[in-house]
């Protein structure tokens, strides 16, 4: 069965997967990602993504397929025409900055899908840049949450902007779905529902 | 104080159903340790040495009657028949059984009240002055806009899993009695010039492994924008804050590695985003809010009242108590009233279901049905009238909540350490039993005066070690439990972190080391001078010199 739950007009179904993921090679410097950015890299001017990395990334020929951010800016070229057709997305990791993307893709809704891939579960920075995808970019395709994506969180990622989920192969997805439900009536604006509690409802007391 | 209405009664019923299936699917094996980790800890549930400890949220320390009854009945039917009230003005559990919290919690929901937040990397209950709405120096009563960053901050989607935990404190009063300088986020309110309530924001102070003052990010704040301001904040903090070492992951880190200055301007280039957006508070949330903590119905009462004029002059006892436990009130003829939780040789904090339900009987009585927990971990009555204290005091006292220690050396805080908490590096609780116990004498412990001692089990200082005028920290040599001694440390406006003394000490060492440091104070201090006062004159020198003496004779 599809692990794949998507969210449609606030109805949550397990829908087939049309997208591959396609993944860097690995490489020694993976271990400093879970630092902070500003703290390390701005401090250290380091690059994450070496130039190996990026030319040996092997992008399947046809298909739909998310490349990562990084392989994105640098074979843009010659992914142009297949950008063009709707074949790409781009996948974010939790350290990398959405500037860059937006820089180097002024229109983001000519991308039909943006994941962002969270290595661990405990890692809420997705959230964050799912907020500014939709808020700050105006991003309005489908937003999937790749990687260790867990049952708890969902709830969480729904209200951040994500209208999809990839969740982590071991676990059931039917059953992860029913999160997505777990509260009614959330207090503060978010994403999802903009107004807080105190505009949504007449709150007499 | 707030009740709850509709919204909030929904939400914490679902919060009991969603955990209650979450230690289901942790119990059935659905979910790994690593999994149900941050989701039993954002319900305050710890893994400890003995059993899980529970921590309930008693949002900015306020509690009514009725919620204290209900929680000694927790302490009873589920607990060994006492609780710990803890520095973050909550309460904690030391034996409940991790299959029965989701109960526990359906209890609490019953009296509006739940475990949400109260650890893991998330924001944490808002704390404010034990005094809010009562203290005579308040410029602005606090307790509205703590109670609309509560509901804010519970459940917010962006801030679910944040790179550590993330501590807020609100004050509104002259002299600060909320610690805001000592938070991630403090924020202080007053009136500006054109007599509108605003914000004067702090960031990146705390305790813990690397002590600091926070910075002032912002002087001027419309409160309107409380909301706003703090999501800029905390999503900075939430993208650039660090994620691979969990001791440099707190925002007072980032913030230092930035500088204040580039910190704020990314804060300031966020917020300009963030301006006005829906979560702006409004005039009617606030005003809808603040009614819930609209003055008392007090009576129109004389300044003075002779019997309790009488009582005093007639019972030194009585008089005693009234000295150290009796605070000034904004209304005449009434006073806020400390009940101490730090009877000598007790742990401090705790309290027994059946003290419970008498500080409940008496918040009921003469108190307007409510009470407050303060971060010194004692219980307050805020609005006794005077004629009613004499009544107060033989009930408090007849069940051991009468100590007329507060503010006194005996007014320990102090952490569960290691009897508990399975961070711990040494324990707390028996060296604050003993060093209750050199100074059981109440003559003697007036006479040394207003001090705060402050232990604390490990680095997280828990027990806010560091601003104590006397801190206590325990370490760990080579397996044993050993403990670190500063001096100078302190609270309120004039904050300060301690200065470590020297090498540590062995903890049959320590009644004697506390013995010798207010023996030098005692000897070199001038008639007007508190014990803070004469450490920050004279500085660590002449306390250290003393404390490792050879068997010196005393001078
Ligand atoms: S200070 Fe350390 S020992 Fe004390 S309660 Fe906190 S974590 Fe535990």
């Amino acid at each position: 069965m599809s692990q794949l739950i998507k969210l449609n007009d606030n109805v949550a179904h397990i829908a087939e997967n049309e997208w591959a993921v396609v993944q860097l090679p690995p490489s020694l410097v993976e271990a400093r990602k879970q630092a902070g950015k500003v703290v390390l890299f701005k401090l250290t001017g380091e690059k994450t993504v070496s130039e190996e990395q990026l030319s040996g990334t092997v992008i399947p020929e046809s298909g739909k397929v998310i490349v990562p951010l990084s392989v994105f800016i640098a074979r843009k070229t010659q992914l142009q025409s297949r950008i063009n057709a709707g074949e790409i997305g781009v996948w974010v990791d939790t350290h990398e900055v959405l500037a860059d993307l937006a820089l180097h893709q002024a229109d983001l809704n000519q991308l039909p899908i943006i994941a962002v891939h969270v290595e661990r579960f405990a890692d809420g920075r997705n959230f964050t840049l799912g907020v500014l995808l939709r808020t700050r970019y105006g991003f309005k395709n489908e937003l999937r949450a790749i990687g260790d994506v867990l049952r708890d969180q969902l709830f969480f990622l729904k209200r951040s902007g994500f209208n999809s989920y990839l969740i982590r192969a071991d676990r059931n997805a039917e059953e992860a779905m029913l999160s997505l439900k777990d509260f009614s009536a959330p207090y503060q604006g978010a994403v999802d529902e903009p107004r807080p509690a105190f505009v949504r409802y007449n709150r007499t007391a | 104080m707030y009740k709850y209405d509709e919204i909030d009664q929904r939400l914490v019923d679902e919060r009991v159903a969603q955990y209650r299936d979450q230690t289901r699917r942790y119990l059935a094996g659905e979910l790994s340790e690593e999994e149900f980790r941050p989701l039993r800890l954002q319900n305050g549930l710890y893994i400890q040495r003995h059993a899980p400890m529970l921590r309930i949220a008693v949002p900015y320390g306020m509690l009514s009657s009725k919620q204290l009854h209900k929680l000694a009945d927790i302490t009873h039917k589920y607990d060994r028949n006492y609780g710990h009230f803890s520095t973050r003005q909550n309460l904690q559990l030391n034996w409940p059984k991790l299959e029965e919290i989701p109960d526990i919690l359906a209890e609490l929901a019953t009296v509006e009240m739940h475990a949400i937040q109260t650890s893991g990397n998330c924001i944490r209950n808002i704390t404010t002055d034990q005094f809010a709405g009562v203290a005579p120096d308040e410029v602005v009563d606090p307790r509205a806009m703590a109670e609309v960053m509560r509901q804010w901050s519970t459940f917010h989607p962006e801030f679910a899993l944040l790179p550590r935990k993330f501590k807020i404190a609100v004050s509104g009063t002259k002299e600060d009695r909320a610690v805001v300088q000592m938070h991630d986020v403090g924020m202080e309110f007053y009136l500006d010039g054109n007599k509108k309530v605003a914000i004067k924001v702090w960031v990146g102070g705390g305790l813990g492994r690397t002590p600091i003052l926070g910075a002032v990010i912002r002087e001027h704040l419309e409160w309107q924008h409380a909301l706003t301001y703090c999501e800029a904040i905390i999503r900075v903090y939430n993208l650039h804050g660090r994620r691979d070492n969990s001791y440099k992951a707190r925002i007072k880190i980032l913030v230092k590695a930035l500088g204040i200055d580039e910190f704020r301007s990314q804060v300031e280039a966020e917020w300009a985003h963030l301006k006005d957006a829906p979560n702006t508070i409004t005039e009617a949330e606030l005003a809808r809010v603040a009614k819930h903590f609209e003055a008392m119905p007090y009576a129109a009462l004389p300044a003075h009242d002779a019997s309790f004029d009488a009582a005093i002059a007639s019972n030194p006892a009585f008089a005693n108590w009234a000295k150290r436990s009796l605070h000034a009130h904004k209304t005449a003829g009434y006073r806020a009233v400390t009940l101490s939780l730090k009877p000598h040789g007790k742990a401090p904090g705790d309290a027994t279901s059946e003290q419970m339900h008498v500080v409940a009987d008496l918040a009921e009585q003469y108190s307007f049905g409510e009470l407050r927990v303060s971060h010194e971990q004692n219980l307050i009555l805020a609005d006794v009238k005077l004629s009613d204290l004499f009544a107060v005091w033989e009930k408090a006292r007849a069940n051991g909540l009468a100590t007329p220690n507060i503010g006194l050396l005996t007014d320990i805080i102090c952490c569960p350490g290691g009897d508990f908490c399975s961070l711990a590096n040494a324990k707390s609780i028996p060296i604050a039993e003993a060093i209750q116990m050199q100074f059981d004498n109440l003559d003697y412990l007036h006479d040394i005066g207003d001090i705060e001692l402050n232990i604390s089990g490990c680095m997280n200082a828990c027990g806010h070690h560091h601003i104590g005028h006397i801190g206590i920290l325990g370490v760990d040599k080579d397996g044993s439990e050993w403990y670190q001694v500063s001096i100078g440390g302190s609270q309120g406006n004039n904050a300060s972190i301690g200065s470590v003394i020297g090498p540590s000490f062995s903890a049959e060492e320590m009644p004697a080391v506390v013995q010798k440091l207010i023996d030098v104070y005692i000897k070199e201090r001038t008639p007007e001078e508190l014990f803070i006062d004469t450490a920050r004159r004279l500085g660590v020198a002449p306390f250290k010199a003393y404390v490792y003496a050879k068997d010196e004779v005393v001078a």
